[in-house]
């Protein structure tokens, strides 16, 4: 008999293999009793008492009742009989447990292939099951939001030209290369950054949340999150420390800038105060606890399409921050802020990481 | 085009806007921070409100609100204002127009 290898074949199953070995050997009983015109429907009936007896004895080799010919045989035939039946229940259970174990090992490596394919799924889509704030982008029917899915695959490729131009940096300054030739970078630097605010501004209109809960940053990128991404006012503190010497009139130029920020910073939070406020009390209106709300939930959908003009309004802050620095800085000062700002990122990305794996304390 | 035009001469710092827009409160909250009060139309509250908005848009407001004009000009949406401020060039505009109580 053969199984075959994948299949698990129940006991019960097994019981109507059995029957054929034992029809043949009963087929031929019948025969010798002469009476071949009833033995096909004996035979089925013998098939069905012997598929439920296999059910409660499944290891047992069903003994055919007719014993005639063994009682006529000597003792030793009977014996020998027993022990060949017996070595045919090992031949099957072991058959049976080979079979078991490879199914057992064929599932097992299905979970492999699946779970591989998620993780594939999850770089090329950006699937992030389990997280409670980000499991909301799979999305009603469980499909992944195609502008999500096509800005995470860019976003991949921004951080990869990234490093390329952070490594150029590196060299441009240190080799010493003419003013022209390092603006050029500095451009594609500050060229690469409004880039990826055009992204942002695109997906923000596929899923605005998305961008709010920044999602494809790291978790130390978004400690710092603010409408969507850093504070141009806390880059500035983090770059002006990096970038001595700088004249008196560069001093005074960056104050300004800084206060020009924070000013416009705080504005925009308190826009983003009011929207919170006005969302909230468009959704609670009414009596809560009645079970129909969709009105309310229809017109705080409308309130919250302004998520989506703060987000554009955070990034063009950032934005303005960038050009402004450049206009103000040499084009050496810029390249190294440009560095500085790209480092210190690539810092928190770090830190987003060693976090993530350190062994912490059991609970 | 008339009613936009007066009301935006009539006051110093006029900022047009609709009851429920909040990037326009943060206009509003901005100015306050430079020490200047806006006067703020809300066109939605408005009879002519539609062409109100109709003018804004051909002035060259996409929003069309926030539409900000200081001293009677026009000077943008919340873009506009924002660069203005980093660049500098917004405080000098209001100076003016500022009265800090």
């Amino acid at each position: 008999m053969d199984f075959p290898s994948t299949q698990f074949v129940p006991s019960r199953m097994m019981g109507t293999y059995e029957p054929i070995h034992q029809i043949g050997m009963w087929g031929e009983n019948f025969k010798s009793i002469g009476n071949p015109s009833i033995s096909a429907s004996v035979i089925v009936e013998v098939d069905n008492k012997l598929e439920n007896e296999s059910e409660t004895a499944s290891h047992e080799m069903p003994v055919p009742s007719c014993k005639h010919d063994q009682e006529a045989s000597k003792p030793f035939d009977k014996i020998q009989r027993r022990l060949a039946q017996n070595r045919e229940a090992a031949r099957k259970s072991r058959l049976r447990k080979k079979a078991y174990v490879q199914q057992l090992e064929s599932s097992r490596l299905k979970l492999i292939q699946l779970e591989k394919e998620l993780e594939q799924a999850r770089e090329q889509q950006g699937l992030y099951i389990g997280g409670g704030l980000e499991a909301g982008h799979l999305g009603f029917s469980g499909v992944v939001n195609p502008g999500i899915a096509a800005f995470e695959m860019e976003y991949k490729h921004w951080m990869q030209v990234q490093n390329r131009q952070l490594g150029e940096l590196r060299t441009a300054l240190n080799a010493q290369i003419s003013d022209i030739e390092l603006r050029i970078v500095v451009e594609n630097g500050m060229s690469h950054y409004f880039e990826l605010f055009r992204m942002k501004s695109t997906v923000a209109k596929a899923d605005v949340f998305y961008v709010m809960s920044g999602t494809w940053k790291t978790s130390a990128e978004r400690f710092f999150s603010w409408i969507g991404g850093f504070r141009p006012s806390e880059l500035l503190k983090v770059l002006v420390a990096q970038l001595d010497p700088l004249t008196d009139q560069q001093i005074f130029e960056v104050c300004n800038l800084k206060q020009s920020c924070q000013q416009a910073e705080d504005a925009l939070s308190q826009g983003m105060e009011k929207l919170q406020e006005t969302v909230s009390a468009t959704l609670a209106a009414g009596q809560l606890g009645q079970g129909t709300y969709f009105p309310q939930v229809a017109m705080a959908m409308e309130k919250l399409e302004a998520l989506v003009c703060f987000v554009n309004q955070a990034d063009h802050l950032r934005q303005e921050t960038l050009q402004q620095m450049s206009h103000i800085l040499t084009t050496r000062q810029a390249a190294r802020g440009l560095l500085a700002l790209g480092e210190y990122i690539q810092r928190l990305q770090d830190l987003s990481t060693l976090w993530a794996t350190h062994p912490r304390e059991p609970a | 085009m008339d009613k936009v035009m007066r009301l935006a001469s009539e006051k110093d710092v006029v900022v047009f806007s609709k009851s429920s827009c909040c990037l326009c409160y943060a206009i509003t909250i901005l100015f306050q921070e430079l020490g200047v009060t806006s006067t703020v139309h809300e066109i939605d509250q408005d009879p002519e409100g539609r062409e109100m908005e109709k003018t804004l848009v051909r002035l060259g407001c996409n929003a069309p609100v926030p539409a900000i004009f200081v001293g009677g000009r026009l000077v943008g949406s919340t873009n506009e204002v924002m660069s203005l401020h980093l660049s500098g060039g917004l405080i000098p505009m209001l100076k003016p127009y500022q009265t800090w109580c």
